[in-house]
Formats: structure tokens, sequence, C-alpha cells
């Protein structure tokens, strides 16, 4: 599933999806509007549901210890007596943040980096891809590790490695586009009029980027997400008493036998928030496809 | 007649190396040794098959592509010998009309956007406002109406977009315009209205063209002098009139044979 980003999509330049077009593409795709209504559920229950919830997500009640859910403790509490609830909605801060981050990072490099590539050209170009190829090769894994065992366990080092990961795919979609837009007719006219370079890139090439761009972060947020729980399931992330829906899944699968709720709760938020992000990545896709 | 443009024993090889290590050297001969000048206000046909050179031609006057040798004078001037900087200037009088009217606006750009912004770079003396002026002006020389400016390209037939790429060539206030296949891709019925509106230009703004396509029928209506063109040399050249009426050379003959008669 994680690799499912290299197949991502055929993209096009052609941009007959125009504003009004693109709206009500993803406004007549029925899988698209339920994403949205989910996923908007899903983030406000997260951001704003920890104000009505009367619990800490840190405070232990040891005597408690794992209690199934309950009117005090809708979704239980965990083998700590800590309130389930509260701590899935603040692991979902915590997992919707990293992949909106992490997304925006490896956006803002991806794009610079496949684009200065693909506009340069030549050797440059091969230099640059070249180097893109060498990350590639690396296992995301190994290198995670690597960078807990050197800088120890933090959540910018998530940032890190998600977005160390993340930013190669998008610079090698960036570079084949760039390199087709540039030989359209439009680029040469600006060239031959004397445009300057830094012109051209933000005026002719940037703009016909947005389409594939914006679908690659859609279907990307979801895939950090994921990835952010690879992580903290493998007990790199995330750190207790904060917690994320990787960590938090990672807790309820050792004990899953004895305490089911604390494996199905983070699970439900979770699955749903990933397909719901995913629907509206693949509405995305379609209504910028001329082809459809 | 002063000559405008004069191009002298001009040159463009492509190199390709073939594989990583081997030293294998592929040498294209798109252009080889042509030389040919084109008086003030007048237009010169350059006619050949796909594979000719006749673009690559066009695009080594206008810098898009890289010359490997000879020279190329405006106004007695070498400006082959020119660096970047050395050629901006040029940059404004001459000026390009592309064949693919699909490929040659910005599909993200109203097409006032695209109109103006040679303006941007060559007229900054005027101020916004009297650019849309401008723009507005054009779009009524090239028979669109001012009020489509705010439009995009994919509201536009293909002929409209040809306009439109025509307005954008002459916005800058050129004296030289290469017309690099303007026709080929338009339907019959709109080549001789893109025709007829290249024609009018030329008198109204004193023109120098330089008229690239295959089809000797449209070129012969175009233009004062025709090169007749294949594999990179000129093999004929001569009066318009005079080439397609008595050639001499046996692929002119050719070519015009393959004009299919209806």
């Amino acid at each position: 599933m994680i690799n499912s980003k290299t197949e991502k999509v055929h993209l096009s330049t052609r941009a007959s999806g125009e504003q009004t077009k693109l709206w009500d593409t993803l406004y007549r795709s029925i899988n698209a509007r339920i994403g949205f209504v989910v996923f908007f559920i899903i983030a406000l229950l997260c951001f704003l549901g920890p104000l009505f919830v009367p619990h800490s997500y840190e405070t232990t009640q040891l005597s408690l210890g794992a209690s199934p859910p309950s009117s005090l403790h809708l979704f239980g509490t965990d083998v700590l007596g800590r309130d389930l609830l509260i701590r899935t909605l603040i692991g979902g801060q915590i997992s919707i943040f990293v992949g909106f981050l992490a997304t925006a990072v490896a956006l803002i490099i991806g794009t610079l980096y496949g684009m200065i590539a693909g506009y340069v050209g030549k050797k440059t170009d091969a230099l640059m891809m070249r180097f893109v190829d060498t990350l590639y090769a690396l296992p995301f894994t190994i290198m995670v590790i690597l960078l807990t065992v050197l800088f120890g366990r933090s959540l910018v080092l998530i940032f890190l490695a998600i977005g160390a990961v993340e930013w190669l795919t998008l610079a090698r979609i960036v570079r084949g586009e760039t390199r087709n837009i540039k030989t359209q007719a439009y680029v040469q006219a600006a060239q031959l009029y004397g445009l300057p370079h830094h012109q051209i890139i933000s005026k002719h090439i940037l703009r016909n980027l947005i389409s594939p761009v914006i679908v690659f972060a859609t279907l990307t947020i979801p895939s950090v997400i994921l990835l952010e729980s690879v992580i903290s399931f493998l007990g790199l992330g995330v750190q207790a008493p904060l917690a994320s829906w990787g960590s938090l899944i990672n807790e309820g699968a050792q004990k899953f036998d004895v305490y089911p709720w604390l494996l199905i709760f983070p699970s439900i938020f979770f699955s749903l928030t990933i397909l719901s992000l995913n629907f509206i990545g693949d509405a995305f896709r379609d209504a910028f496809d001329p082809n459809l | 007649m002063a000559n405008l443009i004069t191009v002298d024993d001009l040159k463009v090889h492509f190199v390709s190396k073939q594989g990583l290590l081997s030293q294998k050297i592929h040498t294209v001969k798109a252009v080889d040794s042509i030389s040919f000048s084109i008086p003030k206000g007048k237009t010169v046909g350059l006619v050949g098959e796909s594979g000719s050179g006749k673009s690559t031609t066009g695009k080594a006057i206008a810098r898009l592509v890289p010359m490997t040798g000879g020279s190329i004078y405006y106004n007695e001037n070498n400006i082959s010998e020119l660096s970047n900087k050395e050629f901006y200037p040029y940059r404004k009088k001459i000026q390009m009309v592309f064949q693919d009217p699909f490929g040659s606006l910005n599909p993200r750009m109203s097409i006032g956007s695209s109109i103006s912004e040679p303006m941007t770079i060559h007229l900054k003396a005027l101020n916004e406002t009297e650019r849309k002026d401008k723009v507005a002006y054009l779009l009524n020389k090239v028979g669109l109406s001012a009020d489509m400016m705010a439009r995009f390209p994919h509201e536009f037939s293909g002929g409209q977009r040809q306009r439109i790429g025509i307005a954008r060539a002459i916005a800058a206030e050129p004296e030289f315009i290469i017309c690099d296949e303007p026709v080929s891709a338009l339907d019959v019925s709109v080549q001789a209205h893109i025709i007829n509106l290249l024609k009018d230009l030329q008198s109204e703004f004193n023109l120098t063209y330089l008229f690239v396509a295959h089809d000797l029928a449209v070129i012969e209506h175009m233009s004062d002098t025709i090169l007749v063109m294949t594999e990179g040399k000129i093999v004929e050249q001569g009066d318009a009139k005079e080439v397609c009426r008595n050639p001499q050379h046996p692929y002119t003959q050719k070519l015009l044979e393959a004009v299919p008669l209806i």
C-alpha cells in the first residue's frame, strides 16, 4: 500500500480542467463528497473534540487499569487507565498534522527540485536525477532507524524522514512534466521575446504544473499518515504519553486478545481518514484528467 | 531594395552521442550551408517536405536553435556573433508565429495577458491601461473582438487561436516575423483568412516575412521569392511565380506534381 504512490497517475498538462469544470466534476463525484464530509467530521472531532472531553490524555489511573467502554470513558481506557477517546483524538491531531506538514515539505522541495532539473536540462538534469535515484534506492525503514540512532526520537525527525522519501516521487513527476511543458510553443514564444527565466518558470511552467501537483498532494497525505504510523508502530515515532494513531494501534495490536477496544477505536478513525483522503485524491485525479 | 535579413552560409548540425562510453557520434545536418536574403517589406517563402530543415532555419534566425556555422545579418549588422545580452534588442524586432495553434498559447493564461506579455518586456513605457488598450486594438486588428481578452485559449477554435498568436507576434511592434507553417494545422477555408490577414498586416505595419510552409500553393500566394529546400540545402530559388510555373530542379518539379488537384 505504501508503494501505491509510484503508479500514481497519468497526468496531463492540458488544462481543460478550468476552475468551474473542476469543482463541477468534484461535486458530481459521490465518492468525493463522501470523502470530503467524512474527513471534515474526523478533523473537526480531533481538533475541537478534546475541548469537550473531561479527561486528560496523560493522566493515568492505575487503579482503573484497562476498562471497557463505559458512560464515563466512551472508548474505554488503556492499561494505565488513560481515557482512550481523548488519546484517539489527540493521536488524530498528530497524525493529520504530520500528514499535512510532511506533504507540504515534500511538495515544496520536490516541485523546486524537479522544476530546476527539468528546466535546466542536460548535465544538471542528469546529475540531479541520479541523486534522486540514489536516494530512492535506500530502504525507508533503514533510513528511519539510522536517523533515530543518530539524532534520537522526535517529531521533527518524522517530518524529515517522511519528507525525505516523499519528495523523490514528486521531483520525478514534476521534472517530466516540466520537460514536456518546456517544448510547448508558448514557452518557445516566451524565450523568443526574451522573458526572463524566472518569469518563464513562474508564469508558464509553474502554472501548468498545478494540476499534477495537487493530485500528488491529495494522494500523498494519506500515504504520509500511513508512513507515520509505520514509524510509530515500529516504536520509533511519537513517544508516550503523546500518541498518534500509529502508536495507539501498535499498543492495541499487542493486547488485542484481552482488550480489543484498544485496537478497534483508533483503527476505525485511522481507516476512515485514509479512505476519505484517498477518495478525495482519486476525485481530484479524475477531475484533472482531460480524457475522462 | 535594402536587405533586412541576410543569411550567409548558415549551418545547423545536431550531434547525438550514442551510448554512454562509446564515442560514436552521429551528426544530422539539418541545415547545411544555405545563403539567402530577405528584402525589407518583402516575403520570402521557404518550402520543402518534412525534415528538409526549413523550420530549423527559421528557429536558428530567432535563436531558438543554436547555429553551428555561418552568419546572419540584420540590416548589415552581424547578429550571429552577439552575446545573448547584446542580442536582446533584436528580440523585439524578430517575432514568430507558430505552427500548432493549440500549443502556442498558455492554457492557464487569459489571451489578454498572453498578448500583452511581450509588451511588458519591450514596450516598458506603456502602463497597464495603455497595454490593455493596445491588446484591444490588436484583437480588432486580427479580426477578433476586444471583449474576448479575458477568455482562455480553450474557448477558441484553431483559426481564432492562430489569430491570437499573430496578435502576440505583432504586439512588441517587430519588423521581421518568422511564420513557421502558420496555416498547416488549419483547414482550407480558415487558411485563406489567415493568409489574407498576414498580408494585410504586412502592408499596414511594413513587416518583413520569412514564410515557412510545405504547401506550394500557399507559398506562391504569399511570397515574393521562393526558396526550395531539401535535406538541408537550397536547391532552387527565384521569383515566386517563376518557380511555380517553370521549375528547374527535379525536386521542385516533384513537389509541384505532389500538389493535389481538386
